[in-house]
């Protein structure tokens, strides 16, 4: 490694406080955004769109100009181990609190498949919530019929979902053995394997997007659909949304591999970009079995 | 411990601080981020606390005096969400960020940047947030201020709610990004920054209870995240997360919401833990009593806070065996804190008390945190929670526990540290008048509030009845008192801060243990930047 000394940016940043600047920006934009969408006689005009869209730009400008500057030290030399070790932590603990995240929907999920669905059917001492509710509501799960009446069908787990289970899985083995080709310095072969995964991220993407169009033109089940779509959209579209990431991580990553970027004991963001892909693969798996399964 | 002091003089400074506003705005610097934290964290504490003198100024008299309803519900959830999230929280952080790399000799976090990202992403929170405060005060016509509590209950916040609420879901994700990344960064300082020798039962309890928190923080802020995730799309993107008509339950929020909310309570305490353990061995001229056992109970604290949520929830209609499971739950935290307490008590057992200001505040800590978590023991119960619920003895409980046990705790950790930050010690005469103003007027304020909560005044209510008027005039009094005893503390860090003063010594409070007071008064710019020795 270059250097003893732990690299802390003698000059300071600007991207922090200007991907604030983004943040705010986005999120102010959003909320225009929908109160002009869904309320327009009180919230006239439609320029909260635009403030949005402005600070997403804003966001990835700083994101990219962020990461030039680090990928720019590292380059440079003046990354040592123990900023390393700094690194591959903070990136186990950001995807901890990812977990957790999806942790709240999964809690969501048990919670309504074991208590409040049974317990709108009147199970427990719940009988008459059942009787004074909605006395013709059936306790099922998927919850095909809500019990104000709202029909919808459910997801079948044995086509689409399981090829997109295969494709997930394959996609975290090729990611492996570019893994090990990346160790054994062999850079042909991790160019490929992680070319083949970014494609597998593609295809698992292309696939959950006619997925979503099956269920929102012929199945009826949408995010209005009461809470059996409620939780099958968000579900699945935040793990999209981070299938979404993962596969843009991968391609920044494959990027440097192919400038030659990383070497076997200097490679943390590629060694990032994979852990994120096997966390969002593993958030599949519970999915998969969770929502669609059983 | 270490030479470090010898060491700093000799090392020509090479490294000036760099100077005017980008000093600021592009800092990567742990203290300059420190200070930002604390002066923001101090900000938040008066924004809040004026809320706190609209919602006590209605409440000198029964009958509707000053403000609506409407607005005074306003009052009462932002007064909450900024003391919570903008005052206690980044003082917290404040702290970690000066205290934590000097006492575990680190030369920096470890993560500069991000680490002011987390400081930068606050402001723009809280500009969200109290704009729609302001929007709703003083823009006629324009909609209200979140008016459903700080916990944005469903359907208060769902069907019920204003159109601010959309920028308060915002605010919060953004509060959010910025605690879990703080967090990560203590996390990762405090695990792979540590000087050679530092082991991880060496260090300095405040360092313990901080890499506790900081777990706390990543395993919860993101849940928060999903709960008001949930709430955007229930309002606005047709989901049934909390409407029972599509099949989901109200009650869900409440689970989620504790889910993270109990949790948050230990986040906004144990820091606390942290600095009073350090603070009563110095004045005590003694170690403390159980170093151990305090490691052992903190974490113990932490993994039952993730069992106890639905104690919040007792009034809602749980099953009996839930409600049994989280009432022995809750009870049995007291085993953990109790040992915090008597270990306290033990440390200063025969040693050679002296009554600095961080020891009065200290002290001030140890009894009237015990006395909210008395309380707390009574909520616990479930049956008694059935009549304590939502009365002003639940205000009682959780403002002990939080003003006379967190903020108390701050300010005592801001005495003890202050010569440290500035290189000049705090005015005595002001820290003092400071110290017995806002004890005293803090438990006027609150200490009657058990009362008329037990006789059953409901909390989060614009008016009540007649029976309870003279205990509100000397709740109300004592609030002013103490919102007005804080300008004194204004003067005393504005001194420090200008460098009028006592100039101090490196180790200025003599019996101070650890890295921290190893180095000259002020820290200079950079410290540690060649691991410390430690012994």
């Amino acid at each position: 490694m270059a250097t003893d000394k732990y690299y802390i940016p003698e000059h300071g940043s600007p991207w922090p406080v200007v991907a604030s600047v983004g943040l705010f920006t986005t999120a102010f934009g959003a909320a225009e955004f929908i109160h002009q969408s869904f309320n327009p006689d009180s919230y006239p005009g439609a320029w909260g769109k635009f403030v949005f869209m402005a600070g997403l730009a804003i966001l990835l400008v700083t994101v990219t100009l962020w990461w030039r500057d680090t990928i720019r030290e590292s380059v440079g030399g003046l990354h040592n181990r123990v900023l390393g070790g700094s690194y591959r932590q903070g990136m186990m603990w950001f995807i901890f609190s990812e977990v957790m995240f999806f942790g709240a929907f999964f809690g969501a999920l048990f919670y309504t498949r074991w208590l409040i669905v049974p317990w709108l059917g009147g199970a427990g001492n719940n009988a008459m919530t059942h009787e004074l509710l909605w006395p013709n509501f059936q306790s099922m799960w998927p919850l095909v019929m809500t019990p104000d009446g709202r029909a919808t069908q459910a997801m079948e787990a044995w086509g689409l979902p399981a090829l997109n289970t295969a494709v997930l899985l394959t996609s975290s083995v090729t990611l492996t053995i570019g893994h090990h080709a990346l160790i054994e310095g062999k850079r042909g072969r991790l160019i490929f394997f992680q070319f083949l995964t970014v494609l597998l991220g593609i295809s698992f993407l292309s696939l959950q997007a006619v997925e979503y169009h099956h269920a929102y033109t012929e199945m009826g089940l949408t995010l209005h659909a009461g809470i059996y779509g409620s939780l099958f959209f968000m579900l699945t579209g935040f793990h999209g949304a981070h299938v979404t990431i993962g596969t843009i991580f991968l391609i920044i990553t494959l990027t440097r591999v192919i400038r030659g970027h990383f070497s076997a004991d200097n490679c943390f963001a590629w060694e990032a970009s994979a852990w994120y892909w096997h966390f969002v693969d593993v958030v599949w798996l519970f999915l998969f079995v969770c929502v669609y399964w059983l | 411990m270490t030479t470090a002091t010898a060491t700093h003089d000799a090392h020509h400074d090479h490294h000036h601080a760099p100077s005017g506003l980008k000093r600021w705005l592009f800092s990567t610097n742990h203290k300059d981020i420190g200070t930002m934290y604390l002066w923001f964290s101090f900000a938040m504490f008066m924004t809040g606390g004026f809320m706190a003198m609209v919602i006590r100024a209605e409440l000198l008299e029964p009958g509707m005096q000053f403000v609506d309803p409407e607005f005074f519900n306003q009052m009462t959830t932002v007064h909450g969400l900024v003391m919570v999230f903008g005052a206690v929280m980044p003082a917290f952080v404040g702290l970690a960020n000066w205290m934590i790399p000097l006492m575990v000799g680190a030369p920096d976090m470890a993560l500069p940047r991000m680490n002011n990202w987390s400081f930068w992403i606050l402001p723009f929170a809280f500009t969200l947030l109290i704009g729609s405060v302001l929007m709703s005060a003083f823009a006629p016509g324009h909609p209200a201020a979140p008016d459903f509590g700080w916990t944005f209950y469903a359907p208060l916040s769902t069907t019920y709610g204003p159109d601010s609420t959309d920028l308060f879901v915002f605010s919060v994700h953004m509060m959010g990004i910025s605690s879990i990344m703080g967090a990560i960064n203590v996390i990762v300082t405090v695990l792979n920054l540590r000087a050679p020798g530092m082991t991880l039962m060496k260090m300095p309890l405040f360092v313990w209870t901080w890499l506790i928190t900081a777990f706390l923080l990543i395993a919860v802020m993101p849940v928060l995240a999903g709960a008001v995730t949930m709430v955007l799309m229930d309002r606005h993107f047709g989901t049934s997360f909390f409407d029972a008509a599509g099949g989901g339950d109200p009650v869900l929020f409440q689970h989620v919401f504790w889910f993270f909310g109990h949790p948050e309570v230990y986040i906004m305490i144990l820091p606390s833990f942290g600095i009073v353990s350090a603070i009563l061995p110095t004045f005590s001229r003694k170690p403390l009593f159980g170093y151990a056992s305090m490691v052992y109970a903190t974490a113990s604290i932490a993994l039952l806070s993730f069992v106890v949520w639905a104690h919040h929830m007792f009034t809602v209609g749980l099953p009996l065996a839930g409600t049994l499971f989280f009432m022995y739950m809750t009870m049995l935290i007291s085993v953990p804190t109790g040992v915090k307490v008597f270990n306290w008590v033990a440390t200063m057992w025969r040693g050679s008390l002296t009554f600095e200001l961080p020891m009065k505040w200290a002290i001030a800590f140890v009894v009237l945190f015990t006395c909210g978590g008395l309380s707390g023991l009574m909520l616990a119960i479930t049956p008694v929670d059935f009549q304590y619920h939502d009365t002003y003895f639940v205000v009682a409980h959780f403002h002990y526990v939080l003003v006379t046990g967190a903020i108390f705790s701050i300010f005592a950790a801001a005495y003890y540290w202050l010569p440290k930050w500035s290189g000049v010690m705090p005015s005595k005469l002001l820290g003092e008048l400071h110290f017995w103003s806002s004890l005293i007027s803090a438990n006027l304020l609150f200490f009657p509030m058990h009362f008329v909560g037990l006789a059953g005044m409901p909390r989060r209510y614009a008016d009540y009845a007649l029976q309870f008027a003279d205990y509100n005039f000397w709740i109300s009094i004592g609030g002013f008192w103490f919102g007005l005893s804080q300008l004194l503390f204004v003067a005393v860090a504005v001194r420090c801060a200008m460098k009028k003063g006592e100039k101090a010594p490196a180790n200025p409070w003599g019996a101070a243990d650890g890295l921290e007071w190893e180095v000259p008064s002020p820290a200079p710019f950079h410290t540690h930047e060649t691991p410390p020795l430690i012994k």
